[in-house]
């Protein structure tokens, strides 16, 4: 029998393609990237009240990826939905386009600008309390890293979204397990996080965030309860789709040869594992 | 409004406020200048409580769907606490955020080093597109408001809502304005020293030492023309701030005078990489050199002695 969700399955790798042939002549964060992929694709075509048509509607959902890096995915999903030629993908790092490292709201279907951790949860939070101000049915995604979790300002902001009721923001943890170098229980374990985030007043669930079925399950109903705001940690895996590197630590930004690129496209396809031997980048 | 009611910030904003919807008025807790409006804007007034960076994530969000927060906090903490938020949310998207900055300078007489905002005008004209607005009295900020509220530039307000006797030329962005004539020295300044610089000019007046006070109003958008205009008419020049000397106004005096090959003395009176002692305003002016009668002096000696600093 086919899976109700051959066609997410098959979309995500397409995205992961996409953010592996980005990991070349100057690569990209490559982890995190395919560590949310299944998050993104699942909101962009089960969740998400938008579209490109729909871009300057205000009434639309509103996507905002906090932690930046793994944009990658995002440019892949939004370029495979249909907001950009998915031919534009290979302008990445050029000088001559905004396909670069993090997001850019130059490019349709950004929604702001992130890079430096912990801002995009409180913009989010303001996106969602005008659209409450002015009556509106949007409800904001807000995507933040575990490592990101670790800023002061995620947790300033967590608390004013609870006691400002913001009930049509949804805040989804990428929780792979890793800061950009450790293992974040390593570094500053965050455990038991989604027990935190309920006593920070968030209707919390926890998830497998590569499980479709579970990620639908999580979206079903918004809010969570109503009057809160809605929290979902989504476990799951740096590099997802690719044996080799998937949960390493040393792999978080790659730069891979033509070669190496080949040989993951092949290992995403479920070929041999591929053997990496470019050396890792120690990015921060 | 009603032409008996007191023309305060707060009722300025709240008729603004009126006027526009798109205006919300947002706090992280600071509501000295704004007790009564949460009453009258209902949903339209915001305090997110002590959460300056959440202040200003929220407010560059309610910007992004049409809105022009104006935002309230103390100078030190909006500006250094919350810096990266306005860099990144505020300047690189060019969001009109109103950022309004309580007790900065010497206002922030007693509190001590940590509440002196005297590095803001150098922080906020570091960021691109930034407007940075420092009244010289409240009639100043109350007419300075509606401009800059009406610009779709973000913009810092160095909140100064002192009483003044000062008679003000109508207020437009980047442009200066001239409060006393004279030839001996020109003095430029902004903000809450401006009425203090204009009783010292008037003193020196009295024996026959002629001043030319220049009131900036703007930091950005600057009035060079004015700086020039100031430089040519005497030939030397003093500038006077609450505000270290790195990166505030004394240096952006002098940028402009080296960009139009003007050479010409500039003393600087200004907080020279300290600062300064917690004290009630009137004594931090005495004790600081800032009061009229010790305007005076220093103007007197840098009008007389060819500008040499002494």
């Amino acid at each position: 029998m086919t899976s109700p969700h051959a066609d997410l399955e098959t979309l995500s790798r397409r995205v992961r393609a996409h953010a592996i042939r980005m990991a070349t002549r100057g690569g990209c964060f490559l982890g995190a990237s395919l560590s949310c992929a299944d998050i993104l694709v699942h909101l962009y075509q089960r969740v998400l009240r938008t579209s490109p048509e729909r871009r300057s509607d205000p009434g639309r959902d509103y996507l905002l990826l906090s932690k930046g890096h793994d944009v990658p995915a995002l440019y892949g999903t939004l370029a495979e939905t249909g907001y950009f030629p998915v031919a534009r993908l290979a302008n990445h790092l050029s000088p001559d386009d905004h396909i670069y490292w993090h997001p850019n709201r130059a490019i349709p279907g950004i929604e702001f600008h992130s890079g430096s951790l912990g801002h995009l949860l409180s913009v989010g939070m303001g996106i969602a309390l005008e659209a409450r101000m002015s009556g509106g049915p949007s409800r904001v995604f807000v995507i933040v890293g575990d490592g990101e979790m670790n800023e002061g300002s995620v947790w300033e902001a967590l608390q004013v979204a609870a006691a400002k009721q913001l009930d049509n923001l949804v805040l989804i943890v990428d929780r792979n397990g890793f800061q950009a170098n450790v293992a974040t229980e390593s570094l500053i374990p965050l455990e038991p996080l989604a027990e935190k985030l309920s006593v920070f007043g968030f209707a919390t669930t926890e998830i497998d965030g590569h499980d479709h079925a579970a990620l639908e399950a999580a979206f079903a109903e918004l809010p969570r309860r109503p009057g809160r705001p809605t929290a979902v940690v989504a476990r799951t895996v740096r590099n997802k789709g690719l044996p080799s590197l998937e949960g390493r630590a040393e792999r978080w930004f790659v730069n891979l040869s033509s070669d190496e690129v080949r040989m993951l496209l092949d290992e995403l396809e479920g070929s041999a594992r591929a053997d990496i031997r470019s050396e890792p980048l120690v990015v921060r | 409004m009603s032409g008996l009611a007191e023309r305060t910030y707060s009722t300025v904003l709240r008729e603004l406020a009126s006027a526009d919807p798109r205006i919300v008025v947002v706090t992280a807790e600071n509501r000295a200048a704004i007790r009564d409006l949460p009453d009258r804007l209902g949903d339209r007034f915001i305090d997110v409580g002590i959460c300056e960076q959440t202040m200003i994530g929220m407010a560059a969000g309610m910007a992004l769907r049409g809105r022009i927060p104006v935002v309230h906090a103390l100078a030190t903490f909006l500006t250094l606490r919350a810096f990266e938020f306005i860099r990144d949310d505020v300047g690189i998207a060019g969001l009109p955020v109103k950022l309004v900055g309580g007790v900065p300078g010497f206002l922030s007489d007693a509190n001590g080093p940590t509440h002196q905002a005297i590095e803001d005008i150098a922080l906020m004209r570091g960021i691109p597109g930034m407007h940075v607005v420092c009244p010289a009295d409240e009639s100043e900020l109350l007419e300075a408001l509606p401009v800059v509220l009406a610009s779709p530039a973000p913009t810092y307000i160095r909140f100064n809502a002192s009483r003044t006797d000062l008679a003000h030329t109508p207020f437009e962005l980047g442009r200066a304005e001239l409060l006393t004539e004279g030839d001996d020295l020109a003095v430029l300044s902004a903000g809450l020293l401006v009425p203090h610089v204009k009783a010292a000019a008037d003193l020196l007046r009295e024996e026959g030492i002629g001043v030319r006070v220049t009131n900036l109003r703007t930091i950005v958008p600057l009035d060079e023309q004015a700086i020039v205009g100031a430089a040519r008419a005497c030939g030397r020049l003093a500038v006077v701030e609450d505000h270290l000397l790195a990166g505030g106004i004394y240096q952006v005096v002098c940028e402009v005078l080296v960009r139009h090959r003007l050479s010409v003395p500039v003393v600087p009176i200004g907080l020279d990489g300290r600062w300064f002692r917690p004290a009630l305003l009137p004594d931090v002016l005495d004790r600081e050199g800032f009061s009229a009668p010790r305007l005076a002096e220093r103007f007197r000696r840098a009008a007389t002695n060819g500008g040499n600093p002494s």
